[in-house]
């Protein structure tokens, strides 16, 4: 009996999934009704990348148990890859709701130097980590205003603050790398739970509460509605302004603890290069899952699939012996085809 | 006349599906050079996806199209251009922010050494214009002016192309009187010139007023085809209808609905019904004067005036859909001041059906059970969602009451017929069970049965205790079914009638602004 309960409320929350995903063709062949699967062509993607690593760079799937933890390139792929996920989860929201936020490497450089800062004055661990959130916040709430109640283009606004965040970051750590000695610090991006990293939990922890907060609420409805027609959302009673004010305010707090993930990782603060171009590579994480740039449906899950993506290719570039000059040339020839493959859909 | 000559134009045995829906089948249509040619029929008979078929934005599973005898298959509305048939669609699609000449020239800018020649655009887009009896600034942008100039760039962009065949799909329905007259003159003027023309439209008077002949289409088909002068208004919605109407409905429809019918008897005692809304001054510098207005229980409150008189800058100054700067209103006993925005109207229990049904009411890629809920869900607050399970009794039930043609509520609204779509808006209202309703213009470019459906279930809700804002260009409508009048002219109420004092004539003269 409860068993079927479990069955029926699985079946019902994945249609509830296929609804926000977008509108499933019946199409004739199977390789069709799979390609129509919103998921399929950003997992084969991944899957294709992880065969090549599998004959090319040899011990690419060895785990093993070292210092009480799982050790091996895929661990180490999602440990790098989980401040991705967390900046493409934000972008997401900002997307679907037919903004874009280039602010989020900035955002993450100032969470970085604020944090960093604290810490190694000394401060309570938690209130370093709140404080550097708290100004993620304040920038998200700065893009948010610009661009709901000033109606500035979104990829004018955030660019004052791409270009204003990283000043903001250099003036807090007196222009200096902020390098921390403190165990407790190096936690949150190094540091392992069960056997996994701790930032993967992080990472997944909120998009997994993100997912619930669509699935649950009305916020999903409400998120494409504002982002196919936010004029005649408004007029169904919908707070479109305030929807995306808080999309912005959202997407700097992901950026914010992106930035505290990536300055415990390497257990220093560099205004100058902390999460640079973190933004694009967010983008590309979005647009590979699956979500149109013109806003409306999303998929979140397809963002964090991205998100892989990316890292996994960063990695097996390396791997593969490339010098590191080429890896942006043959990062952007992978995305091309893998952005060509998706252009039927649109 | 057209009968000696060979059609220019002929589709024949025409065929169109689409997932789910078959939209076309055995459809076809002949034009003759020097004719007005009209294309009727009810919403989702087909005209719209047969103009598309012809114009070259779907192509026909079947089926064949001759121009001039020689079979064509038009790809693309360029291509079809190219061929010589022009396009007017019903939504004005030309770039708001190109000046009028750009527009006109789009895609085929005059040369001169290679560089574009503007002041030669200039002249001859003015020219072109001038022979439409437009005296305009061309080089202003395009959006500066209003929808009816719009409408004749549209038109003289089709003819700047040395084009046979115009095809003009509901180029009327948002113009005003004068402003017809203006395009039946020049479409007289291009018929005698031997251009042939297919006009789509849903106003009788107008296709008699202009045509030749009328095709007539029903459910994807070609019902028949028809000399205009040798068909009676009552025998043409008849066949539009595809059943005998009701002799005294058809009668009325036909000849315009001079007197005043339907709504009647058993309306409630307008004096003795509680007042529902209460507006006292409401007004906004430069966009309204200040109007007071009541609305009481149960009764149906008429907006009549032209075009531009100030009916829906009212109607969203009292859904807070702009703010109003002056006066304010009342709901039963509350007072309110006036509405910041729509979600305070919301919550006050109004509801606001938009003219804009495309810009301003669907949303477009979302489904019909997702655009049903979302004011009802917008009233709940986000947080407390509507069970899925809810959501899909609520949509069945106004897909089934309101008779909704859709292949499931799962499908795209986008996907839908025009009248469909704006029930399927109605319903997104219906669902908050609102105390005040305001219609805008809800039954304009759909067909008489989706009109009849529509303002027939609204009338019944109006009996158990909604009350109604109704607004609507076609005079016949609003006095059919309005129990009080209010006229507005040049963005001020100007005068308001009770039932019994209702006739055209009088209504027609305040509407002009000239003693009755």
């Amino acid at each position: 009996m409860t068993h079927n309960a479990a069955n029926l409320a699985g079946a019902q929350a994945s249609t509830a999934l296929d609804a926000a995903a977008g509108p499933v063709h019946a199409a004739p062949g199977a390789m069709a009704r799979l390609l129509a699967y919103p998921l399929a062509r950003p997992l084969g993607a991944l899957i294709v990348l992880l065969l090549i690593n599998l004959f090319a760079v040899p011990g690419f799937f060895h785990l093993e148990v070292k210092d009480g933890h799982l050790y091996g390139a895929m661990v180490d792929i999602l440990n790098r890859a989980a401040p991705l996920m967390l900046a493409a989860t934000g972008m997401t929201i900002v997307i679907a709701m037919r903004g874009i936020d280039i602010s989020v490497g900035a955002v993450v450089a100032l969470a970085a130097a604020v944090a960093c800062t604290m810490a190694a004055a000394g401060q309570a661990l938690w209130l370093a980590f709140a404080a550097a959130l708290g100004a993620a916040l304040l920038c998200g709430a700065w893009n948010g205003l610009l661009v709901a109640a000033l109606g500035l283009q979104p990829i004018v606004a955030t660019l004052v603050l791409m270009v204003a965040g990283r000043g903001l970051a250099q003036l807090v750590t007196d222009g200096q790398i902020v390098t921390v000695y403190r165990d407790d610090f190096f936690t949150l991006g190094s540091g392992y739970l069960l056997g996994l990293p701790v930032a993967l939990y992080v990472a997944l922890a909120v998009v997994a509460a993100v997912s619930l907060a669509m699935r649950k609420t009305a916020l999903g409805l409400f998120t494409q509605a504002v982002g196919v027609n936010p004029v005649a959302a408004r007029l169904a009673g919908i707070r479109a302004g305030a929807l995306v004010f808080a999309s912005y305010a959202f997407c700097a707090v992901c950026a914010g603890l992106a930035g505290l993930i990536i300055s415990s990782n390497i257990k220093s603060a560099d205004a100058n290069n902390a999460g640079l171009l973190l933004e694009l590579d967010a983008i590309l994480a979005v647009t590979l899952g699956g979500t149109s740039l013109a806003g409306g449906k999303f998929n979140l899950v397809g963002s964090v699939i991205g998100a892989l993506i990316i890292q996994t290719l960063t990695y097996t570039v390396y791997s593969l012996g490339v010098p590191p000059e080429v890896n942006l040339v043959v990062k952007s020839l992978v995305v091309f085809a893998v952005c060509l493959s998706q252009r039927s859909k649109a | 006349m057209a009968n000696a000559a060979a059609p220019v134009l002929e589709l024949s045995g025409i065929h169109k599906a689409f997932p789910g829906v078959k939209a076309l089948s055995e459809a076809g249509l002949r034009l003759y050079p020097g004719e007005v040619h009209t294309l009727m029929g009810q919403n989702g008979a087909g005209k719209s996806t047969l103009i598309k078929v012809l114009t070259g934005v779907h192509a026909p599973d079947q089926g064949s199209i001759t121009l001039d005898g020689r079979a064509i298959h038009p790809r693309s509305t360029l291509e079809a251009q190219e061929l010589g048939i022009s396009t007017v669609y019903q939504e004005v699609n030309l770039c708001p922010n190109l000046s009028v000449a750009e527009n006109i020239f789009i895609g085929r800018y005059p040369r001169k050494w290679g560089m574009v020649d503007w002041a030669g655009m200039r002249t001859r887009a003015a020219a072109l214009l001038r022979e439409l009896e437009i005296d305009i600034d061309v080089s202003a942008p395009l959006s500066r002016y209003p929808l009816a100039i719009q409408q004749m760039v549209a038109i003289s962009r089709a003819l700047n192309i040395s084009a046979r065949v115009l095809v003009l799909d509901e180029p009327t329905s948002s113009l005003d009187e004068a402003e017809v007259q203006l395009l039946f003159r020049v479409l007289r003027r291009l018929r005698e010139q031997g251009m042939a023309i297919l006009f789509v439209t849903h106003f009788l008077d107008q296709t008699y007023a202009i045509s030749d002949r009328i095709t007539v289409m029903r459910n994807g088909e070609r019902e028949g085809e028809y000399a205009a002068a040798a068909l009676s208004r009552l025998a043409l919605v008849n066949k539009m209808i595809g059943k005998p109407a009701d002799p005294a409905d058809a009668a009325d429809v036909a000849v315009g609905g001079g007197a005043v019918a339907g709504r009647s008897e058993d309306a409630p005692q307008a004096a003795a019904a509680r007042i529902v809304l209460e507006a006292r001054g409401l007004g906004r510098k430069g966009v309204l004067q200040p109007v007071d207005l009541q609305v009481r229980e149960g009764e149906v409150l008429g907006l009549a005036g032209l075009l531009g008189a100030g009916r829906t800058e009212l109607a969203r100054l009292l859904f807070g859909a702009d703010r109003a700067d002056k006066g304010d209103i009342a709901i039963g006993d509350k007072a309110y001041g006036s509405f910041a925005n729509p979600r305070q109207a919301i919550a006050a229990g109004i509801g606001f059906c938009s003219e804009d049904r495309k810009l301003e009411g669907a949303i477009l890629s979302l489904s019909v059970r997702e655009n049903l809920v979302l004011a009802m869900q917008a009233r709940q607050g986000m947080l407390r969602a509507i069970p899925m399970q809810r959501q899909r009794e609520l949509a069945e039930e106004y897909v089934k009451a309101l008779g909704i043609r859709t292949a499931s509520i799962e499908t795209p609204i986008g996907t839908l017929s025009g009248g469909n779509q704006q029930k399927v808006l109605l319903a997104r209202w219906l669902a908050t069970e609102p105390r005040l309703m305001i219609l805008d213009e809800p039954t304009r470019g759909i067909d008489v049965r989706a009109k009849q459906e529509i303002m027939d279930y609204v009338t019944t809700l109006c009996k158990r205790g909604m009350s109604l804002l109704f607004i609507s260009s076609e005079l016949p409508e609003v006095l059919r079914v309005s129990d009080r009048m209010l006229i507005m002219r040049d963005r001020a109420a100007c005068g308001e009638y009770q039932r019994g004092d209702l006739d055209e004539t009088t209504v027609l003269h305040a509407i002009a602004g000239e003693a009755a």
